[in-house]
């Protein structure tokens, strides 16, 4: 019995000992390994999609250029399908079966909030593409952002309503998470813009006509429409809109930043405008801005590899790569390290604005991040 | 004055809502009346026209017509299809596993469609432009006259073709009593065929027409399919003026109740009202009491 004991001991260390030599020489030749959640299929794969490419392209880049540092990266691509439960069960995986150093996405708030307990008792550095106000306020220790805070897509509605002397506004937002956060959004801060909300519709993300909806808008004292939600609803909204001959202007959100909207509402998208990334409108930057080049050379580089436009959705997940990529060349590969070097990132001109991370603010942007444009003859128009 | 001119743009919108319902509801009908089963598949063919359509349009680069025809044919054979893989081999079992069936069958072609076309929202442009025209204030669209002339033109030809055709009628024989149907002659068999066959052309027609207004995609067939079920049980399943009406009525009651009540109702009130009509007057609105029928 006790040589027995001793042999199955004896044998436990060298199994230990072995794999941690293997272990070791492992360590030294892999790539280190980043984690990607996006929702690539699913309904937010319009979403998901391009930042799944983009996420691919850019660290393919990297890696042909030799690295960082010589060391090369490893993306783990998990698809969430917008599903909150799933994105939990894949980021256990990839912590705990593939030991990533950094995760980025997801593309969803939904799946965000759902995964944010479980990076920051890992302590796994989380650089979200969602955009929900919530992911980053308050502040958590390992989680930040690269899509726009919804309240930045609301002040420049504002804004401009302000700047045409429009006070009358009416809202139609669908009734899911982005629809909710929105509408809350929009009635926080319409008193600071001396806005006055009107009417306050909703709709389902299901629903076949909104005819019922606008034509209580139609005669409201409304001098605007905002619609909040994304494909297809906004797009049945602008048709509606259009049906019943309302004339008033059109404000959608930046849900609706990608040409399928364009092309699912057809001629009634004209004249409709809403704030989005800049990256749809790069080409019609002025020189100066100091955002252009990147933009440009980014939107080249995806119709290169896949023949179609990079668009804003896309751009979360390449500034998110390249935040991650400046951060490993600074601190090394060790999540804590890529943790700290994120929050110091500083002025750095990315697709979806100006970074400026800091310990209080992991959302990084301000309202230039936005641009408002305009839909006209079937294409973006910046509206200066 | 606002007020007149906007329960006016209610009524209207409503109705012609309401048509397709109707529209959705016949496909319903003509199935039960030939058969005693209730298709829950129905919403699907609807999905299956417009998607069709979309697909022949812009893969194929057919023209509109063309386009719409083929959508038609496929989606009635897909009808016949399911019908003799699905529905024939159980010719004996109750009408409640058939109606399981179509459940099965309808989840079967939503996967399907989800494969092949993926999740993606499709649009189909209008038959004749899409400039609102002005009635008395309110508006409407060319593509609801549209619906409108053709809900019209299936209740009328329906109507003829059951009662005056010697098929018309011998359909009618089977869903009364299939067994004396089959001793005069009729063959029940192709009987059954040719109502699954109608209806899942009618249904497509339904989707086709439709999806200029409502878009398409893989999964709207549910929705349309429950709203198209509301209109033929408030028709008391008749296949003719009952489940027009019904549709209607249908159409009326969710764009007033989500004009003057909440938007968010929309949907509960359709369901309302079916509920309160199975509890409250299985046979339907317009349908005289029966006894059994046999």
């Amino acid at each position: 019995m006790e040589v027995f004991m001793s042999r199955r001991i004896l044998g436990i260390v060298f199994v230990l000992f072995f794999s941690f030599l293997m272990a070791g020489t492992v360590l030294a030749a892999s790539p280190l390994k980043i984690g990607a959640l996006f929702a690539v299929t699913g309904p937010a794969s319009p979403l998901g999609e391009p930042e799944r490419n983009t996420a691919v392209m850019m660290v393919d880049e990297i890696n042909k250029a030799g690295g960082i540092k010589g060391q090369k990266l490893e993306l783990i691509v998990e698809d969430t399908q917008g599903d909150a439960t799933k994105a939990m069960q894949l980021v256990n995986k990839l912590i705990k079966n593939d030991k990533v150093a950094a995760i980025i996405g997801p593309s969803t708030t939904g799946d965000t909030m759902a995964i944010i307990p479980v990076v920051e008792k890992e302590g796994i550095p989380l650089i979200a593409c969602a955009a929900g106000n919530k992911i980053t306020d308050p502040v958590k220790k390992f989680v930040f952002k690269t899509a726009q805070n919804d309240v930045l897509a609301v002040t420049k509605i504002y804004k401009y309503l302000q700047s045409k002397n429009m006070k009358n506004v009416a809202l139609i937002t669908v009734s899911d998470g982005f629809g909710a956060s929105g509408r809350e959004q929009l009635k926080l801060h319409a008193g600071e813009f001396g806005m006055t909300i009107v009417s306050d519709e909703t709709y389902g993300p299901k629903d076949d006509f909104m005819t019922a909806q606008l034509t209580k808008i139609r005669d409201s004292k409304a001098q605007a429409i905002i619609c909040w939600g994304t494909n297809p609803g906004p797009a049945k909204v602008a048709r509606n809109v259009k049906q019943l001959g309302i004339k008033l202007p059109v404000f959608m959100s930046h849900g609706v930043s990608s040409k399928k909207f364009i092309e699912l509402a057809g001629d009634a998208a004209e004249g409709v405008m809403l704030p989005s990334g800049k990256v749809i409108v790069a080409d019609q930057l002025s020189a100066s801005d100091p955002q252009k080049k990147e933009l440009l050379n980014y939107v080249s580089k995806y119709r290169a590899k896949y023949g179609q436009e990079g668009d804003h959705f896309g751009g979360h997940a390449y500034d998110a790569v390249m935040i991650l990529k400046k951060a490993i060349e600074l601190g090394g590969g060790s999540p804590a390290a890529i943790r700290d070097q994120i929050e110091k990132t500083k002025n750095f001109a990315g697709i979806g604005g100006i970074f400026n991370y800091s310990p209080q603010d992991h959302a990084g942007l301000t309202s230039d991040a936005f641009v408002l444009v305009k839909i006209e003859k079937g294409d973006w128009k910046l509206v200066k | 004055m606002d007020n007149v001119r906007q329960l006016f743009q209610y009524i209207l919108s409503g109705l012609s809502n309401g048509a397709i319902y109707a529209l959705i509801g016949f496909g319903f009908a003509m199935i039960y009346n030939a058969t005693g089963i209730i298709n829950f598949a129905q919403g699907e063919f609807v999905m299956l026209g417009g998607m069709l359509t979309v697909f022949f349009l812009a893969a194929v680069k057919l023209p509109l017509v063309p386009a719409i025809i083929l959508a038609i044919v496929v989606s009635t054979i897909v009808g016949i299809i399911f019908e003799r893989l699905a529905i024939r081999p159980l010719k004996n079992a109750q009408p409640l596993s058939l109606i399981i069936i179509t459940i099965g069958a309808s989840i079967f072609i939503r996967g399907v469609a989800m494969l092949i076309w993926g999740k993606d929202t499709h649009v189909l442009r209008d038959f004749s432009g899409n400039d609102p025209l002005y009635l008395a204030g309110a508006t409407i669209l060319p593509q609801n006259l549209w619906i409108f002339a053709i809900t019209v033109l299936i209740i009328v030809a329906s109507k003829i073709f059951f009662s005056y055709s010697i098929v018309g009628k011998a359909m009618r024989a089977c869903s009364y009593n299939p067994q004396a149907a089959g001793l005069a002659g009729v063959n029940v068999n192709n009987m059954v065929l040719l109502s699954f066959a109608l209806s899942s052309a009618i249904g497509a027609l339904a989707g086709i027409i439709i999806a200029p207004l409502t878009m398409t995609a893989y999964d709207v067939g549910i929705l349309l399919g429950l709203k198209g079920f509301c209109a033929v049980i408030i028709g008391g399943m008749s296949s003719g003026l009952g489940t027009v009406i019904g549709g209607l009525l249908l159409g009326l009651l969710e764009s007033l109740g989500a004009g003057f009540i909440s938007a968010s109702y929309k949907d509960a009130i359709a369901f309302i009202i079916l509920l309160l009509i199975l509890f409250i007057r299985p046979e339907g609105l317009f349908r005289k009491k029966e006894t059994e029928r046999v």
